[in-house]
């Protein structure tokens, strides 16, 4: 039996590497997947914790969860899209016209 | 039976969400784009009488706790039927205008005003993240209605993106919390939690995730960008019925599943957000010239003074905050409208503010209108942004915050520079050169002279008195 | 709602729906603004209706019926202080009601020919029924804060419309000036309100009047005196009376309505509505009668010299108040009351009369421009008028009718009210408290009668009769009595109104004693004063029936021989003739009446070029050097901020994803601490 520490641990490694992705890289496809790679990692502690208190919740809350990743990913790549159209780029330091 | 029990206490959303669906489909089967908004008033106009009669109804929570209604909860699903009626009326002639008037449009804000609805009414943290995310999700569409010009595509991305990476923490704030109490409901939430650090880091989150869902700084970042980049009258929307949802859920969770719980101080943090928020969001607008920029960053100083009435955290404190969100949703549609109503003349940049010279006098009731609005955000009496502000900051006072409102009136009276740098253009400045305005729209104007009008009227006879509102709030306690 | 509630809503709400229609739809629509009869037909109905349900309320309330008070709702509730939006029926504010409502009525109608080619037509309107609409909150306020805001409400009417044709310079300086004069007034009663406040903590004329004692005597002096002053700004007496020949730069029939019936009365009413208060403190009473009686010798001086229709009757407006004050000042409430009433009749018409004659002046000098005829002459200017009586037969008769009136001719409505007046003073001269004081202002009131006679009948004369001057005076002006006629309907049916009212109006106040004389007993045929009993703290007259009668006789005659030399001097219309003969007689005199004691001169030296100067050198440099300064380096600082960290905002997406993160770590860290 794997304590609960490391399921969290390893949802937080994971969260904070998504996190990172988001702050660090410049393709806007690749932010949206270090977004899911976030969600996912919540997932992860979702699930353990659901597992943890024997309750059944947490599970349910992962299921929204994922349908909710997935809306969001069609939207965004859709804009990504969108974006691609106009710039010819997706990268997301050239993408600045409204500022100040 | 019960379930009709349950879904009469959530009918204002059911009917939008049903509306929603047949919008959709009158969509997908090309029906003309005037039925599709014609019918949408009318369910608005149902959904809006429903949640009048709500205001009146008794309180408690349906669904398995899932959401509460009646009380402050019946509050949020009024203000944000009434903030979409409003948007969904001015922009017929405004999409019309700019050429994007698409038939799915009435359809997402349906949808995303059943989103806001549930995230209003939420009694859990599940019905919590449903709410938001069909809220987000919706508004992400929106933002990027404008898809074939580089703007606002570009004010999409970033709302998406941001939008999306804040759900990362809100998401990891509600499942920290129910790792630490076991539960989602807020009643339990609150029975059960404790101040470990597991619960605070968790609180922490959550909040984080409404700080960006109501352009708090320093998560306020994308706001300007996307109310820039969004058509206008769809800003409005996201500015007031959004904000008033996020606000008035925020109102559920401090009031219900926080507030008794030892070891747990968030006066300290509210209240270093809201003078942050107030004073970046005063200052950035100072500098604009872009007039619907300057309403973004407004609207974050505006959510800094409802901030304000948070961190007093007392019932008169919440009651301030109901009331200045029904004076920001009606006084700040109205500034949008007119704006939208200027911009629609879109031969010249009517967004820039040097455009506006002597505006005023071209149409003469909609600058009244625009000044009316205007005086209304700034604060002054007899209007009803006076009385909202009035209400957040003696609630801060009567907490004991006395700095805090002392900086909050400051923030207010550096705001009046760039409101009345407005009306100096409309009624002082000469125009740069001659042209004609179209004429508004019957609806568009009588709308729009409707909002004038509360803006006067709720400014002299407050709405819901508010003994009755803190009545309202009071149940909770 | 009780019916009169629902009345007196009604009273006071029509004019308010009237001013918002007109005001309004004339505001966002250029087609309203042009629909004339409309516009005209709500602005009377707002008036005439009123006016007809004072007159119902009036046949209903019996003299000794207590005050009606019907309360809308509370305006202020703040700690001790609540005032009700309340208002009082009873029989000084019926009465008042009565004369403005009823003059004001007719006025509106008058206005409808009058001002029938202003493009300004529904604003007019607007602006005369919010009048009528402050005028009753005024009147009918049951607490003198409501009282006060008809006072300002009144003012703020009186600077638009005196300012009305703003776009000439002149008109929107005599504007300004009626309001400057009138606020160094209103400062003195709202410090008397303060007064009255402070002592009974309340402002209800009902608390007030029934607390007297509540007030020690310097209190009672002070707040007498400070309302007095108030009045004096409003009522237009020495020193603040300047404002009012200057805002003759108004329409014609706002002078009739404003600045001779309605609003420059309320000084009087105030007193009359605080009498009992009054009588307490006799120093204050003596005043009140030294100022009337001097207001109205100096301005009945200034009328003799005057050459403008309008301002001579400005002054005559002036003399005449001044003349009321005298009576307020001797006991003689009701009498001044009275010549309130009656004065507004005549005064009314005779300013209606002259905007009768005015339009038709003005009509010449266009008939001559189109024939090309380049004239350039003052409509107003009685020098360039005479012998008008043949084309305006109407404007004449009612003319004369009411200069009868204002010179005291028995048995016109002017005599009784003014020979009240003159009785209430020699009264008063008999008593103990100051009584030659009393006695020579009875003197100053006889010589003003004497004046006031001849002035008027000098005005009558040289506008009505004689030739017509103008083609003699202006050579390019020939054949323009051709031009001249009589006024429209609208305009000549209210000058008969106020004619009529002008000759039957005295019969209200019809002395008891000259009935008692002739049957030996006991007459109560004098209506006005058992209506004013309860609330009018009047002197009584002591001196037998005999000097009543004599002194009466003496008025009669002082009026009568005034008539006759105006008669002599200027029947045939010789102005500038018979005035070079009144300058050799009165030499020295007729120098200080012509420049109007030099009232305004010595404001200019005592106060306003002080000011000016002070202004401009200290308070001007503190202004730009210190504040201004102090005020631009805040906003430039502020804005210097804002213009720096707007460049956080910079665009870029992962930016503003690392601020939100450094937000995550800030929250975490206040939260877990």
């Amino acid at each position: 039996m794997v304590e609960i520490d490391w399921y969290l641990a390893l949802s937080a490694i994971l969260f904070t590497i998504g996190a990172l992705g988001v702050l660090i890289r410049r393709n806007a496809v690749v932010v949206l997947m270090c977004i899911e790679l976030m969600l996912n990692a919540v997932n992860i502690s979702l699930v353990s914790f659901a597992s943890y208190h024997g309750d059944i919740t947490g599970q349910i809350l992962v299921f929204f969860s994922l349908s909710v990743a997935a809306a969001e990913a069609v939207v965004g790549l859709a804009i990504i899209i969108a974006i691609f159209r106009n710039n010819l780029s997706v990268d997301i330091t050239r993408i600045n016209l409204l500022r100040w | 039976m019960d379930y009709l029990y349950d879904l009469n206490t959530f009918l204002p959303a059911t009917i939008m969400a049903a509306a929603g669906l047949v919008a959709i489909l009158m969509a997908a089967y090309k029906a003309r784009i005037g039925n599709i908004f014609n019918f949408t008033i009318v369910a608005l106009v149902m959904a809006l009488a429903v949640s009048i009669r709500d205001l009146f109804g008794p309180d408690g929570t349906a669904f398995f706790d899932m959401i509460a209604y009646g009380g402050t909860a019946a509050f949020g699903a009024f203000l944000v039927t009434l903030g979409t009626l409003f948007c969904v009326v001015i922009s017929r002639d405004y999409l019309e205008a700019i050429d994007h008037h698409y038939r799915e449009v009435y359809a997402m804000i349906l949808f995303g005003s059943t989103g806001m609805v549930g995230l209003a009414v939420s009694n859990d943290l599940i019905m919590l993240f449903l709410g938001v995310e069909t809220m987000s999700i919706c508004l992400y569409v929106l933002a990027g209605l404008i898809k074939g010009e580089k703007i606002g595509a570009e004010s999409a991305l970033k709302y998406v993106l941001l939008g999306a990476f804040s759900t990362g923490f809100l998401l990891y704030g509600i499942a920290l919390i129910y790792g630490a109490t076991g539960a989602t409901s807020y009643a339990v939430v609150a029975g059960a939690a404790e101040a470990t650090p597991l619960f605070l880091a968790g609180t922490a989150l959550l909040l984080v995730g409404f700080f960006f869902k109501i352009s708090a700084v320093p998560f306020h970042m994308w706001t300007p960008d996307v109310y820039q980049g969004t058509p206008t009258t769809l800003t409005a929307y996201f500015a007031t019925a959004s904000k008033a949802a996020s606000f008035i859920a925020l109102v559920l969770v401090l009031s219900r599943m926080i507030p008794e719980i030892e070891g747990v101080e968030l006066t300290q943090l509210l209240q270093v957000i809201a003078i942050l928020t107030m004073i970046v969001g005063n200052l950035i607008a100072l500098v604009q010239d872009n007039v619907k920029r300057m309403l973004a960053y407004s609207s974050i100083a505006h959510a800094g003074y409802i901030l304000v009435g948070l961190a007093a955290g007392t019932p008169e404190g919440y009651t301030g905050v109901l009331y200045y969100l029904f004076a920001y949703t009606i006084m700040n549609i109205g500034a949008f409208g007119v704006i939208a109503y200027y911009e629609r003349n879109h031969a010249l940049d009517f967004t820039d503010v040097h455009n506006y010279a002597g505006l005023g006098y071209k149409f003469p009731v909609m600058g009244v209108l625009l000044s009316v609005f205007l005086f209304s955000l700034i604060g002054i009496p007899p209007f009803v942004g006076f009385l909202g502000k009035y209400y957040v900051f003696a609630a801060a006072v009567n907490a004991g915050l006395v700095t805090l409102a002392v900086i909050g009136v400051l923030a207010s009276a550096a705001s009046v520079f760039y409101y009345l740098r407005v009306m100096v253009y409309l009624y002082f400045r000469e125009p740069h050169k001659e042209y004609q305005l179209v004429r508004p729209g019957a609806l568009f104007k009588y709308s729009l002279i409707l909002l004038g009008i509360l803006t006067l009227w709720y400014g002299i006879e407050p709405i819901f008195p508010t003994d009755s509102l803190i009545e309202l709030i009071s149940t909770y306690y | 709602m009780d019916l009169s509630t629902a009345l007196v809503c009604l009273i006071i709400g029509l004019p308010l729906a009237g001013f918002f229609i007109n005001g309004v739809l004339g505001l966002i629509s250029s087609s309203y603004r042009e629909n004339k009869p409309l516009i005209g037909t709500i602005a009377n109905v707002a008036v005439f209706a009123p006016f007809l349900i004072a007159l119902y309320l009036f046949f209903n309330h019996s003299a000794d019926a207590s005050a009606v008070v019907v309360t809308l709702f509370t305006w202020i509730d703040v700690g001790t202080l609540t005032v009700d939006i309340a208002y009082r029926i009873d029989q000084l504010s019926l009465l008042m009601v009565l004369v403005v409502t009823g003059v004001g009525a007719f006025i509106h109608l008058y206005s409808i020919g009058y001002m029938g080619h202003d493009p300004g037509y529904w604003k007019f309107f607007a602006y005369l029924n919010l009048f009528i609409f402050a005028m009753l909150n005024l009147v009918m306020g049951n607490n003198l804060l409501l009282l006060f805001l008809g006072w300002e409400g009144v003012g703020l009417c009186s600077y638009l419309l005196i300012g009305f044709w703003y776009k000439d310079m002149a008109k929107s300086d005599a504007a300004k000036k009626a309001f400057i004069y009138n606020r160094v007034g209103d400062f003195a009663f709202l410090i008397g309100m303060f007064m009255v406040f402070q002592t009974v903590g309340s402002l209800d004329f009902d608390v007030i009047l029934g607390n007297l004692e509540a007030f020690s005597s310097e209190y009672l002096f002070w707040i007498g005196l400070l309302f007095f002053i108030g009045a004096t700004g409003k009522s237009a007496q020495i020193p603040l009376f300047v404002w009012l020949p200057d805002a003759m730069a108004g329409p014609t029939s706002v002078s009739a309505l404003i600045h001779a019936a309605t609003m420059v009365t309320s000084g009087i009413y105030l007193i009359t509505r605080l009498s009992e208060m009054y009588v307490l403190s006799p120093e204050v009473m003596l005043i009140v009668s030294v100022i009337g009686g001097l207001t109205a010798i100096v301005a009945a001086t200034i009328a003799l010299t005057q050459n403008d229709i309008k301002r001579v009757l400005a002054y005559s407006t002036v003399s005449q108040l001044g003349y009321m004050f005298l009576a307020l000042g001797a006991g003689g409430f009701t009498a001044a009351m009275f010549h309130v009433v009656t004065h507004a009749f005549f005064k009314a018409c005779l300013f209606l009369g002259s905007g009768s004659v005015i339009h038709t002046m003005e009509h010449v000098g266009e008939k001559l421009k189109k024939e090309g005829k380049e004239v350039d002459f003052d409509p107003q200017d009685i020098r360039f008028m005479g012998g008008l009586r043949k084309s305006m037969p109407s404007t004449y008769k009612t003319f004369l009718i009411a200069t009868i009136a204002i010179a005291g001719i028995p048995p016109l409505a002017g005599f009784f009210s003014k020979d009240e007046i003159l009785m209430h003073a020699f009264s008063a001269g008999l008593g103990e408290y100051a009584g030659s004081l009393y006695m020579i202002l009875w003197g100053v009131g006889i010589a003003t009668a004497f004046l006031t006679a001849f002035y008027m009948f000098r005005l009558t004369f040289s506008t009505f009769h004689g030739k017509f001057k103008l083609p003699e005076k202006v050579k390019e002006a020939s054949g323009a009595e051709s031009h001249l006629h009589e006024s429209p309907v609208s305009m000549t049916l209210p000058l008969w109104v106020l004619a009529v009212a002008s000759v039957i109006g005295g019969f209200m106040g019809i002395p008891n004693f000259v009935v008692e004389t002739f049957t030996g007993q006991t007459a109560n045929i004098n209506l006005l004063h058992p209506w004013l009993d309860t609330i009018a703290a009047d002197y009584p007259i002591v001196m037998g029936k005999a000097v009543e009668w004599l002194l009466m006789g003496l008025a009669v005659a002082i009026a009568a021989g005034a008539v006759w030399i105006a008669w002599k001097m200027y029947g045939e219309g010789r102005v500038e003739e018979s005035d070079a003969v009144v300058t050799a007689k009165t030499g020295v005199f007729y120098k200080v009446w012509q420049e109007k004691y030099n009232f305004d001169e010595f404001y200019e030296a005592l106060v306003v070029r002080p000011v000016v100067r002070f202004s401009d050198r200290v308070l001007a440099v503190f202004d730009m050097k210190v504040v201004d300064g102090f005020v631009n380096a805040v906003g430039g600082t502020v804005r210097l901020f804002g213009s720096l960290i707007r460049y956080v905002q910079s665009g870029v997406i992962s930016s503003y994803a690392l601020y939100l993160v450094i937000g995550v770590i800030l929250v975490m860290a206040m939260m877990l601490s």
